[in-house]
């Protein structure tokens, strides 16, 4: 399959990228609102094309041990979920976080908690970001904040994940899994063969081909020096990702007096106040962190200087805020504005906040 | 003095499998079933020329460490998730032989879900059931096999229906399922029934080849530091009370299903 | 170039696929587009509506305060967006079904009689397609009809294909209705 231009949804473009970039598997439970990215894969049929597996597992539980069974012998793996689900999916991420396994899960985020709602939500910031399973393990999570984004960032989160051997999450707001926008198809990536499998992850557990010494993928480890070795590792892995990896984007923040901190759908709400605040002379600088884990803390402190303060626009209570407080070390007042429960403000409701709560 | 010197090559009636690890002592309890029924997997994939194709899934309870023994290929799931495991690898590598190793808590309390779906499925995959009735690895907790009556960490008073509810017959379920196309319920504790035990599994394992469906393959066993009992007597005592619960012999030889 | 629009009425109306080929057709003539559909129990049996931004630029938010063109179906609709017409903007209502015309004197308003064109053209199904030939007309961005059908092809299933000189022919019956 060539380079494609079409007009999409977030959750369709999804199925469409797992296909192009040459995932091996798909392994989900429906739930609103993201069902259409298995009902897309299952109506797409890659198994004959690509020759990729899809499979609607029995619960979001079964779902993300299969990835981990897939992952385990190196083949290129995926779910996706919303938040009630992804909760569940949290043990088996703890275990391919453990495992040192590459694998990509995907959140289109609703309102919580509980069952919530099924509208847009960004109230997911801490379980992706700062744990959700049990133990000491991050996520490389990569907040999409366009269509484009959701086909980009399966490819992005899949290198990353086999770069570091770690699970990576695309974690995307309700409002990007609904809206069409255009967006460009990448080429085919063919997937890769039983042979460079082997070759690329000589740690996986597919078969002792050749009699090779056996692979072995756990977790388990009693011995609490051993143990502490493995975390120091992860940890130490930890660190280069975060080197490496930070990722943001900023729209004009050397220029302005404040600064608004969003990220996915909402940052491009936080665009159109910021346009329609130019106009009343008010200038504001955006920025957007792609990555939130890791979390581009120098970036924003960076940003922050000289500005008279920071508004943080989530669609939660009040979670990367804490993130961006640590970045800059109460040097300048920073204040949260959310809407809750999947209700999504309008520039308008944004640019308000930002007057009452930062201008004054 | 090395072994050699005691045991000559000429001598020599038994030796261990090659495909379990000879330098590794296993952590079973003496008596402990486990340790025959791995042998049997150990002797059963290399006879059947898997060594290179076969990958293991354990599970969390007794056999935890499955993966220290035999020289196969092997993922450790979840408590209870072995078989969604196995039906991923079973599905992204077709030529692999997979099996899960699973427990009575593992197959049929927390993994109820993921065992009767892969099974329903027809997953080309061996799951073999490893029912002593007890919880052994957390120290000897009622599981969902234990007997009525029967005394158990959480059961002290013994198991009961109105508290308790009743055994769970897992394999009879696995039975009526269209996915599965071998049952059976075997044991290990006479040389005759370890026999047995072990032309179950070549047929099951060689029913993963053919791609016949999936095979279930229960070993009612004994766990007599659980039990409380020495090892003759844990026999003894599966064989009056346990093969009556959970008796044995083969429940379904053939996949039999309407394609419509 | 930027034209910010929503499209309002009951489900069943055809809204979100009129958003759909209006967005279709501009990413035919290399347009930048977004649709955002209303969400929630208001898309079954409620109303329901789409916002549509075609742009030379990227687009920032796909969620508006106010709109270059609003177009409402019913009642429910005209008063809940008759103020969210950006003064000097365009607010285009099908008179069927109104019984409190809008009041706004700072925009264009135009009553569109699309269901009695609909009725006279003999194919109620074609309805979006008549209201989608009104609001190409007023728009102030000039989307070439050829992409308008490519538009349309992109958006039906093939074996509705036979249906597109029928939905043209709405298209236009439409654009006349702008008086």
């Amino acid at each position: 399959m060539k380079e494609e231009v079409r007009l999409m949804k977030g959750n369709e473009a999804l199925a469409h990228a797992a296909i192009r970039y040459g995932f091996d598997g798909y392994f989900g439970y429906p739930i609103t609102p993201q069902s259409e990215v298995l009902e897309t894969l299952e109506e797409l049929m890659p198994w004959e094309t690509t020759g990729m597996t899809v499979l609607q597992a029995e619960s979001e539980l079964a779902a993300i041990n299969m990835v981990y069974g897939g992952a385990s012998t190196g083949k290129a793996v995926m779910t996706s979920s919303s938040s009630p689900g992804v909760s569940l999916k949290q043990e088996g991420i703890s275990y391919i976080a453990a495992a040192e396994l590459p694998a990509l899960v995907i959140n289109v985020m609703r309102g919580g908690p509980g069952l919530g709602t099924i509208q847009p939500s960004q109230a997911d910031y801490f379980q992706a970001c700062k744990g959700g399973g049990h133990g000491d393990y991050h996520l490389i999570v990569l907040a999409p904040s366009t269509v484009q984004e959701m086909v980009d960032f399966v490819g992005l989160g899949m290198d990353l994940a086999f770069k570091y051997t770690n699970p990576a999450m695309v974690l995307a707001d309700g409002i990007v899994g609904q809206m069409m926008e255009k967006v460009v198809l990448p080429e085919q990536r063919p997937r890769r063969t039983e042979e460079e499998i082997r070759k690329q992850c000589p740690w996986a557990a597919n078969g002792r081909k050749g009699l090779r010494k056996r692979n072995v993928i756990t977790s388990l480890e009693l011995e609490s020096s051993k143990m502490e070795v493995i975390n120091e590792r992860l940890q130490a892995r930890y660190k280069e990702i975060a080197k490496n990896e930070t990722r943001w984007e900023e729209i004009d923040t050397a220029d302005a007096d404040y600064l608004i901190v969003a990220f996915g759908t909402v940052a491009r709400i936080c665009a159109k106040a910021k346009e329609i605040a130019a106009k009343e002379g008010i200038k504001i600088g955006i920025l957007r962190p792609i990555t939130l884990w890791p979390f581009p803390y120098e970036a924003i402190e960076k940003a922050a200087k000289g500005k008279k303060g920071i508004l943080c626009v989530e669609l939660n209570a009040g979670q990367m805020i804490e993130d961006v407080r640590l970045a800059v070390h109460d040097s300048l007042p920073v204040e949260h504005f959310g809407r809750l429960g999947g209700i999504i403000p309008s520039p308008d409701e944004v640019l308000q906040a930002l007057k009452e709560k930062i201008i004054k | 003095m090395e072994i050699t010197d005691i045991i000559k090559e000429e001598n020599k009636v038994y030796c261990k499998p090659e495909l379990l690890e000879s330098e590794v002592h296993m952590h079973y309890c003496p008596g402990c079933s486990h340790g025959v029924i791995h042998k049997l997997v150990a002797e059963v994939i290399a006879e059947l020329g898997l060594t290179e194709r076969t990958v293991g899934v354990s599970p969390v309870g007794c056999a935890v460490f499955a993966y220290n023994y035999i020289d196969v290929d092997w993922i450790e799931a979840a408590h209870g998730r072995a078989p969604a495991v196995a039906t991923a690898v079973s599905r992204l590598w077709p030529d692999d032989v997979v099996f899960t190793y699973q427990g009575d808590g593992d197959m049929s309390a927390i993994g109820t879900a993921e065992s009767i779906h892969a099974a329903n499925r027809g997953e080309n995959i061996v799951m073999i059931f490893v029912n002593n009735a007890i919880y052994g690895m957390t120290g000897g907790q009622m599981a969902p096999t234990t007997l009525i009556g029967q005394k158990t960490a959480t059961t002290p008073y013994g198991r009961r229906v109105d508290l308790n509810g009743h055994p769970l017959e897992i394999t009879n379920l696995m039975k009526e399922l269209d996915g599965t196309c071998y049952v059976t319920r075997q044991s290990v504790h006479t040389a005759a029934a370890v026999r047995k035990t072990k032309a179950a599994l070549k047929k099951a394992f060689q029913n993963a080849i053919d791609k016949k469906g999936t095979s279930v393959v229960e070993v009612v066993s004994t766990c007599n530091s659980g039990w409380k009992m020495s090892p003759e007597k844990a026999n003894e005592w599966m064989a009056e009370h346990m093969f009556k619960k959970y008796p044995l012999g083969d429940l379904k030889t053939e996949r039999k299903y309407d394609e419509e | 170039m930027t034209q910010e629009i929503i499209i309002a009425g009951f489900g069943g109306q055809g809204v979100l696929s009129m958003g759909k080929i209006l967005a279709y057709s501009g990413l035919m003539d290399d347009k930048e587009v977004t649709w955002m559909p209303s969400y929630g129990p208001e898309q079954r049996g409620g109303t329901a509506n789409v916002t549509v931004i075609l742009s030379d630029e990227k687009i920032s938010s796909p969620i508006l305060d106010s709109y270059d063109i609003v177009v409402v179906l019913n009642q429910q609709s005209l008063d809940k967006f008759e103020s969210k017409v950006k003064p000097g903007g365009v607010l285009i209502y099908d008179n069927n079904g109104i019984h409190k015309p809008p009041t706004r004197q700072d925009i264009n308003v135009y009553c569109i009689e699309a269901m009695n064109a609909c009725i006279e053209m003999g194919n109620s199904k074609t309805y979006n397609m008549v209201v989608m030939g009104a609001l190409l007309e007023v728009m102030s961005y000039k989307l070439p009809m050829e992409n308008v059908i490519k538009g349309l092809k992109k958006s039906l299933p093939e074996r509705h294909h036979k249906l597109i000189p029928l939905n043209e022919a709405a298209i236009e019956k439409g654009r006349t209705l702008i008086k």
